[in-house]
C-alpha cells in the first residue's frame, strides 16, 4: 500500500518565536542577506542572523584580515559594520522584504552600549530577535571579554533584556574553562535562547618570514575543523540548561546539521560554509528533510535531543 | 547584475610554462554577463581541504559560452585545479567585482606583471569587439622568465596590439621591471590600466599621478567569499578608510589605494 507522501514538519520554536525550519545563517557569514540573494532562495531560510551591529560604525582590523587553515580558516575582522543608524536605514529595508526571520547580532564595549543598541533595534519593523555577542572586549573592566566572565556576561543578558522586549539570543564563546557554567549564568540573567560556539581563538605563523599570517596574530577559528569540539559543548549546554540551544560550528551539510540537533539543538546556523557552497543553507534544510524521511519521523522535534547514550 | 553559481566543464588544460596553466570552462550564463575586470570564485576539488574558493581574474570571454582562466601554481588549490582534465567540472561563482572601464577614445597603456596578465586579454578582446573604431591599445608585459609570457605577449599582437616585454632574467624582452618601457612610453599614454604584484602596480600608480595619467588598477587579496560578506579582503584607502577588493574592486582608482604606507 502507498503511504501519503507528506513533506516532514520543519517547524521550530524558540519561545514565542516560531521558524520555518531549524536552518539559520551564522552572523557574520551572510553579510546582510542581500550579497547572497542572487544563489541562495533567502524566503526558505529559517532565519538569518545579520553581521554584528554596533552604535557607531567600526572600521575592523586592518589586513591580512583572513587565513585559511586546514578544513578551516582564521579571521580577524575586527568587528566591521555599518553602525546601527545605517543598519536601520540602508540594511533593513531588505531584509524586511524577506519571508524569513531576521536576528540582529549586537555587540558593543561597555554594558550601557548593549542596552542602548537593543533599545534602539525595538521596535524597528522586521526584527524578529536579537542575538547577543558577548565575545567582545569590556572596555571599562581592562579588555576582558565579557563572555569569559559567567558574572559579565550574565550583566550584559539582563541588561539587554531589561532594554528590549524581542527574542534575546545569548551567542557564547567557547574560549572558556567551563562553557555550562557560562551558559547557566547567562540563562539565569534572562537570556531566551542561547547560541553557541563562536569562534575558537586560534593563530597562524609563516614560517619564512616568521611572521604571523594575521595582522591582528590571532583571529578566530571557524569551519569543519571546529566542529567536534562545537557539538560536544552543543551537547554539555543543551543536557544542563533549560532554555533552546542553537548549535553553531562548522555546520556545513545536512548530517552536520542533525548532529547537532540529535545533540540537543533546537535550531543550527550555517557559517563558513556559505563562503565555500553559498547554497550550503538550503541543501541542509532539503536534507534535514531527506533525513526524516528516511527515519520515519514526522517532525523535526522529535529528533531533537534524541542522543542516545549507553544501552 | 546578476551572479551564477555555475557547475562548469572543463573543455581544455593547456600548461604555458612550467606554472602558469590556462583553464577553458563551459560557462555559458557567467561568461554572458562577465565584463574584463570581473573575477570568479573557483572551488578547488570537493574535499574540506583547501576550503576556500580561489579568486581569479576572467581572462577571455570569446562568445561562445566558454569562460578561460590564466592561472599560477602557487600552492594546493591552484594545483588541484592544474590537475583538471578535460570533462571535469570545476564550481564557479561570478561574474563578481567591477571592471575596468575603458575610453576608446583615448590612448591607452595596459600594463601586466605576471599571472596579472590575465583580465588585460579580455580588456583588449572586448575593446576590439565593442569599438571597432577605438584609439591604440599599447600592453606592457612583465615576467619572471621569457616562457611565463611569450604565448601571451604573441595573442596579445595577434590582436592588434603593440606589445612590449620584460623579464626579471632578460630571457625575452628587455632585462629588469616592465615599468621601465612603461615609463619611456607613458609620455603617449591617455589612460593606464594595471593588473600585477603589489610593488608593480604602486610604481606604476606613482608614475602615472606624476605624469596627470588616469590609472586603473585591479587588486588582489586573500578572500573568503568573493560576495562582500566575508569583509577579509581589506586594502587601505587613501582617504584612511578601507576598501573591499571583492566589492568596491577589484577594478579601482588608483587614486583611492594608500601606496605607501
Amino acid at each position: 500500500m502507498d503511504s501519503l507522501k507528506v513533506a516532514p514538519d520543519l517547524r521550530v520554536s524558540i519561545g514565542d518565536l516560531s521558524f520555518a525550519n531549524p536552518v539559520m545563517t551564522a552572523s557574520g557569514t551572510f553579510g546582510y542577506a542581500k550579497e547572497f540573494n542572487d544563489f541562495v532562495q533567502l524566503d526558505r531560510l529559517g532565519a538569518v542572523a545579520v553581521k554584528g551591529i554596533s552604535l557607531e560604525p567600526r572600521a575592523g582590523n586592518p589586513p591580512p584580515r583572513v587565513v585559511e587553515t586546514p578544513a578551516g580558516m582564521l579571521n580577524a575582522i575586527g568587528l566591521e559594520n555599518v553602525g546601527v543608524a545605517r543598519f536601520i536605514s540602508d540594511k533593513m529595508p531588505f531584509l524586511r522584504g524577506c519571508k524569513c526571520r531576521v536576528i540582529v547580532n549586537i555587540l558593543g564595549d561597555s554594558i550601557e552600549e548593549y542596552a542602548r543598541l537593543s533599545e534602539k533595534l525595538t521596535g524597528v519593523a522586521g526584527i524578529d530577535g536579537l542575538e547577543v555577542n558577548i565575545s567582545c572586549p569590556n572596555v571599562k573592566k581592562g579588555g576582558v571579554a565579557f563572555g569569559t566572565v559567567p558574572e559579565m556576561a550574565q550583566a550584559v543578558t539582563k541588561s539587554v533584556k531589561g532594554a528590549t522586549d524581542l527574542p534575546v539570543i545569548v551567542k557564547l564563546s567557547p574560549n572558556v574553562s567551563d562553557i555550562v557554567a557560562m551558559a547557566q549564568a547567562v540563562a539565569d540573567g534572562g537570556a531566551d535562547a542561547l547560541s553557541l560556539i563562536n569562534t575558537l581563538i586560534g593563530m597562524a605563523i609563516d614560517t619564512k618570514t616568521r611572521t604571523p599570517k594575521l595582522a591582528n596574530i590571532i583571529g578566530g577559528l571557524s569551519g569543519p575543523a571546529v566542529k567536534p569540539v562545537a557539538l560536544r559543548m552543543v551537547w554539555q549546554v543543551a543536557s544542563n540548561v533549560s532554555i533552546p540551544v542553537i548549535g553553531i560550528g562548522g555546520i556545513g551539510t545536512a548530517e552536520d546539521a542533525v548532529e547537532f540537533l540529535i545533540a540537543g539543538a533546537t535550531a543550527i546556523q550555517v557559517g563558513t560554509a556559505n563562503f565555500y557552497n553559498p547554497g550550503a543553507t538550503e541543501a541542509i534544510i532539503d536534507g534535514i528533510s531527506d533525513y526524516l524521511v528516511e527515519q520515519g519521523q514526522a517532525s523535526v522535534r522529535d529528533i531533537i535531543g534524541s542522543l542516545k547514550v549507553g544501552n | 547584475m546578476p551572479q551564477f553559481q555555475e557547475k562548469s566543464i572543463v573543455v581544455t588544460s593547456e600548461r604555458l610554462s612550467e606554472s602558469y596553466f590556462r583553464l577553458v570552462l563551459e560557462s555559458p550564463r557567467i561568461a554572458a554577463q562577465a565584463q574584463p575586470g570581473q573575477f570568479v570564485m573557483a572551488a578547488c576539488g570537493s574535499t574540506l581541504d583547501p576550503l576556500l574558493r580561489r579568486p581569479f581574474s576572467i581572462h577571455r570571454c570569446l562568445g561562445d559560452g566558454t569562460l578561460h582562466l590564466l592561472i599560477k601554481i602557487v600552492g594546493k588549490g591552484t594545483k588541484l585545479l592544474a590537475d583538471l582534465e578535460p570533462g571535469e567540472s570545476c564550481d564557479l561563482l561570478g561574474p563578481l567585482g567591477k571592471g575596468f572601464t575603458l575610453d576608446p577614445d583615448k590612448v591607452s597603456g595596459l600594463v601586466g606583471g605576471g599571472v596579472g596578465i590575465a583580465p588585460l586579454l579580455f580588456l583588449v578582446e572586448q575593446t576590439n569587439a565593442r569599438y571597432p573604431q577605438h584609439q591604440a591599445l599599447h600592453v606592457f608585459l612583465g615576467g619572471q622568465t621569457g616562457d611565463d609570457i611569450r604565448q601571451l605577449g604573441q595573442e596579445f599582437e595577434q590582436i592588434g596590439a603593440s606589445v612590449s616585454l620584460a623579464t626579471d632574467d632578460g630571457s625575452l624582452g628587455m632585462q629588469g621591471l616592465v615599468t621601465q618601457p612603461f615609463e619611456e612610453a607613458l609620455g603617449t599614454l591617455q589612460q593606464v590600466f594595471v593588473c600585477g604584484p603589489m610593488a608593480m602596480m604602486a610604481a606604476t600608480a606613482t608614475l602615472c599621478q606624476q605624469a596627470n595619467v588616469p590609472c586603473q588598477v585591479s587588486l588582489e587579496s586573500h578572500m573568503a567569499c568573493g560576495l562582500g560578506a566575508c569583509l577579509g579582503c581589506t586594502v587601505h584607502g587613501a582617504d584612511g578608510n578601507y576598501r573591499h577588493v571583492c566589492k568596491h574592486g577589484p577594478v579601482l582608482p588608483a587614486e583611492e589605494i594608500a601606496w605607501i604606507r
